[in-house]
């Protein structure tokens, strides 16, 4: 559908839907949408990534189909938010990379691990890869260090700019201007209702996240890979800290700091994504988006791989077999890091700055915005 | 080979098997009156539910609140709420056309139905906003209607209530208001099903228009159903004829003026249209009829599909200028413009210069005042009939839009008579055997007339309890 489409349907459900008002109790995007007598563009999408997709509003709607009103506002919101993805990419001619989403992150995976055994054929010997290496820089000895750092730390900075460019664009459209005062405690707010995945609460008893019944399963599940993807990276800053700070470099016993925070991480990832993977599949299609379907299959496959090439890792590093999981293991990563940008993971970007925006317009009052 | 015949078609052949409780309707009544009897230790229930499974519930999927007592501030109610205030609201609504009895009964017991319906899954939150008028005295579902129809039914199938959709009433044996069996249509295909009790809890009659007729004539031609297309009183009739006593007259109704561009059915909350107040309103002759401003909507909107009612063509349409955009809900649909009062008569297809006429006339009349769209502010009329008593201002800031206006009913009053334990009362005032009736389908015998904002909750859930105890009771014995 053409963006002007989905917006244009994305309106006409918000109409029906701020003049009926039944579902306010739900989350953010009703009471939101009560502050404003009409929907400009910018208003709808703000709406669209405030949406969570918790589907509470279209269990709950008596304008849902077979009624002729078709009243869907999970799936207007996702359909929106897609192309909202698509529109503030950076750079700007790669929106396109959400549409196949799916085939496109697998071929970067195939290309990343090409590339990361490619890089250690040209560095070392069949016989390196292939043998039990033990003691400091062991991990070293397989991909040199420089590599290592290079491919990981320049893909990552490359993603964190056009997440960060992406996101400037899409607040400079959306966010109303002239509202610098009281960041921190909007900031705060924000926070807190990402980490508790307030919106997913329905209003305290979870969200339909497989039918007509409230349940926190998707909640738990999100928040395990949330958690474990918080721990991961906090695992990588201290590793990195060990390394340059105090010339430890890895690998490190299974009783560190690191070791311990990656292996909870990458078990809370293994949990979240193969949990909510499966709830793709059991869930009522109804009020989801297909079109978004393999990008969000897409991300939970990398971020289960990634885990779980992880954690083969640390279990058999002491054997031949760690050579081939590294140069796997960093494989994934590499293509986890490339495609956040260009994948599912903007979600979080947006869905932060809508929150935020959203914090911001609570605290002023209803009222305040478009009326 | 012994295999066992699916359930459907067993249930009428083996008394073994017969249901304790057969309930009719799929409704807030009928699903009280399910649980409750399975509380009450009834143990094989079938729910009989005309519409399809999407389309579960009547009327209550539209609804969003229901009043209740309390003398106390209560977790989502402000203030207090007295009995004798309730009972005031009532009776002024009503005119006195209620059963005291059965009326204090139902208001009473709604101070503690909430505890129960959490118990089964509903959901309360504060009031909705531009409902602020509401939340001292009622108790919104979170999510409305259609999620407190969601937790019943998922509590009734976790009680293991075995809920038959697709299957309509086509006629009840009845013999001396006693019960025997009611002859259905599932899914296309003709049933006898017997059962020890039955619950009447099916509804009123609003989406039949053939009977709307008999009572409001040719006018209800130009009527829309604000509620589903399977209140075609089916029930109500048969029990009536069966010798059921009757209750209420069948042109009372609750009939709201909704926005004429609703559908035809089951356009609910949404096709209302709060702009009457600020507005005036002029028929098709482009006359004004009676006093906009003579109270807050909420106590006015119920009279106003009765007075549209009676205008030319059952239309009429609400007019507000520039600076009064703001004023009310938004709705769903637009309003139509004009630059001028003569291009906006044109698009209404009105007499220009009569339009023209009554809107000189009102503004002529509009003395000054504050206004405050709040309260029931000083700003009226003078000298004009009728009047209008509060928010008149002059339609002077174009462009003018109109609003236009036609009855919206939304629930009958016509229905059976019951007793305290929620009997069918028969026509010689004696209680049925095992027949009992809850929600709209006797709501008559307490609102008998007017409109009391969320009582019909009321009544459907404390009379769908009552009767779902009483027929889990009467199936014991």
């Amino acid at each position: 559908m053409p963006l002007a489409d989905t917006l244009n349907e994305a309106r006409r459900v918000m109409e029906v839907c701020n003049a009926c008002r039944y579902c306010e109790g739900y989350c953010a995007v009703f009471p939101a949408m009560t502050q404003r007598r009409g929907f400009a563009d910018a208003d709808l999408e703000y709406l669209a990534n405030l949406c969570h997709h918790c589907g509470a509003c279209y269990y709950a709607c008596q304008y849902a189909l077979p009624h002729e009103f078709g009243v869907n506002v999970p799936r207007a919101m996702a359909d929106l938010r897609a192309d909202t993805y698509e529109k503030y990419a950076w750079p700007q001619g790669l929106g396109g990379v959400f549409r196949r989403n799916g085939v496109l992150v697998s071929l970067v995976l195939i290309l990343a691990l090409a590339l990361a055994f490619a890089l250690a054929a040209a560095f070392i010997s069949p016989e390196t890869l292939f043998t039990a290496h033990r003691g400091a820089d062991a991990f070293y000895a397989v991909v040199p260090h420089a590599a290592m750092v290079g491919a990981a730390g320049g893909i990552g900075l490359l993603a964190l700019l056009a997440l960060g460019l992406g996101a400037l664009r899409y607040r400079r459209a959306t966010a109303p201007a002239g509202r610098g005062a009281q960041r921190a405690p909007r900031l705060r707010q924000a926070l807190a209702d990402t980490l508790s995945l307030r919106y997913l609460g329905g209003g305290g008893d979870g969200c339909n996240d497989r039918g007509e019944a409230y349940s926190n399963t998707r909640r738990w599940l999100h928040q395990s890979m949330l958690y474990g993807f918080a721990l991961c990276f906090a695992a990588t800053c201290v590793a990195t800290l060990n390394d340059y700070a105090f010339g430890r470099p890895a690998p490190y016993p299974v009783f560190s700091l690191p070791v311990v925070l990656g292996t909870l991480g990458g078990i809370g990832l293994l949990i979240g994504s193969a949990g909510l993977f499966a709830l793709k599949f059991i869930a009522d299609p109804a009020p989801a988006m297909r079109r978004m379907l393999g990008m969000d299959v897409a991300f939970l496959a990398l971020l289960f791989l990634t885990a779980l090439s992880g954690l083969l890792l640390l279990a058999l590093r002491a054997t031949p077999a760690m050579g081939t999981l590294l140069v796997l293991h960093l494989g994934i990563v590499l293509a986890l890091f490339a495609t956040l940008p260009y994948g599912k993971f903007v979600h979080a970007v947006y869905r932060f700055a809508a929150l935020l925006q959203y914090a911001g317009e609570r605290a002023d009052g209803p009222n305040s915005n478009g009326d | 080979m012994n295999a066992p015949l699916p359930t459907d078609t067993v249930l009428s052949e083996h008394a073994t098997d017969m249901p304790d409780v057969l309930v009719l309707g799929g409704g807030n009544a009928a699903l009280c009156a399910a649980l409750a009897a399975r509380e009450a230790g009834a143990r094989r229930l079938l729910v009989l539910e005309h519409a399809p499974r999407a389309e579960r519930g009547g009327n209550s999927r539209h609804t969003r609140n229901l009043r209740c007592m309390h003398q106390q501030p209560a977790d989502v109610l402000t203030g207090r709420y007295p009995e004798s205030e309730y009972w005031d609201d009532l009776q002024r609504v009503t005119g006195g056309a209620t059963d005291e009895r059965l009326a204090r009964m139902t208001i009473r017991a709604s101070a503690d139905v909430r505890d129960w319906m959490r118990k089964q899954g509903v959901r309360f939150q504060p009031s909705l906003s531009g409902t602020l008028s509401l939340g001292r005295t009622n108790a919104f579902f979170r999510g409305g209607g259609k999620a407190l129809l969601n937790a019943y039914y998922l509590s009734a199938e976790r009680l293991g209530v075995e809920i038959s959709y697709d299957t309509e009433v086509l006629d009840l044996e009845i013999e001396d208001g006693r019960f025997h069996a009611a002859r259905v249509r599932r899914r296309g295909f003709p049933e006898r099903i017997e059962a020890r009790t039955l619950i009447a809890a099916a509804g009123g009659f609003e989406s039949n228009l053939e009977w709307l007729e008999e009572a409001w004539g040719p006018a209800t031609r130009n009527f829309l159903i604000r509620g589903t297309t399977f209140n075609r009183g089916a029930v109500l009739r048969t029990l009536l004829a069966r010798g059921a006593r009757r209750v209420g007259e069948p042109d009372q109704c609750h009939a709201v003026a909704i926005d004429a561009r609703a559908p035809r059915y089951d356009g609910g909350i949404v096709t209302r249209l709060d702009c009457v107040p600020f507005s005036i309103v002029v028929n098709r002759e482009g006359r004004r009829f009676y006093d906009e401003g003579e109270d807050f909507w909420p106590k006015r909107y119920a009279i106003w599909g009765r007075l549209v009612a009676r205008q030319p063509e059952q239309t009429a349409y609400a007019l507000i200028d520039a600076k009064m955009t703001g004023d009310f809900m938004p709705s769903l649909f637009p309003p139509i413009r004009g630059d001028s009062l003569r291009e906006l008569a044109g698009k209404l297809d009105l007499d220009a210069a009569v339009l023209e006429r009554t809107v000189a006339d009102y503004n002529a009349a509009v003395r000054p005042g504050r206004f405050d769209a709040g309260a029931l502010d000083d700003c009226a009329t003078e000298g004009l009939d009728p009047p209008k008593t509060h928010w008149a201002r002059p339609l002077d800031t174009p462009p003018f839009h109109a609003y236009p206006l036609r009855p919206g009913i939304t629930f009958t009053y016509l229905g059976v008579g019951v007793d305290e334990r929620a009997r069918l009362l028969m026509d010689d005032g004696r209680p049925s055997a095992n027949i009992f009736a809850a929600g709209e389908i006797m709501a008559g015998n307490i609102l008998g007339r007017g409109y009391l904002a969320g009582i019909g909750m009321t009544i459907g859930t404390v009379f769908g309890r009552i009767a779902g105890q009483e027929a889990a009771r009467h199936a014991a014995s």
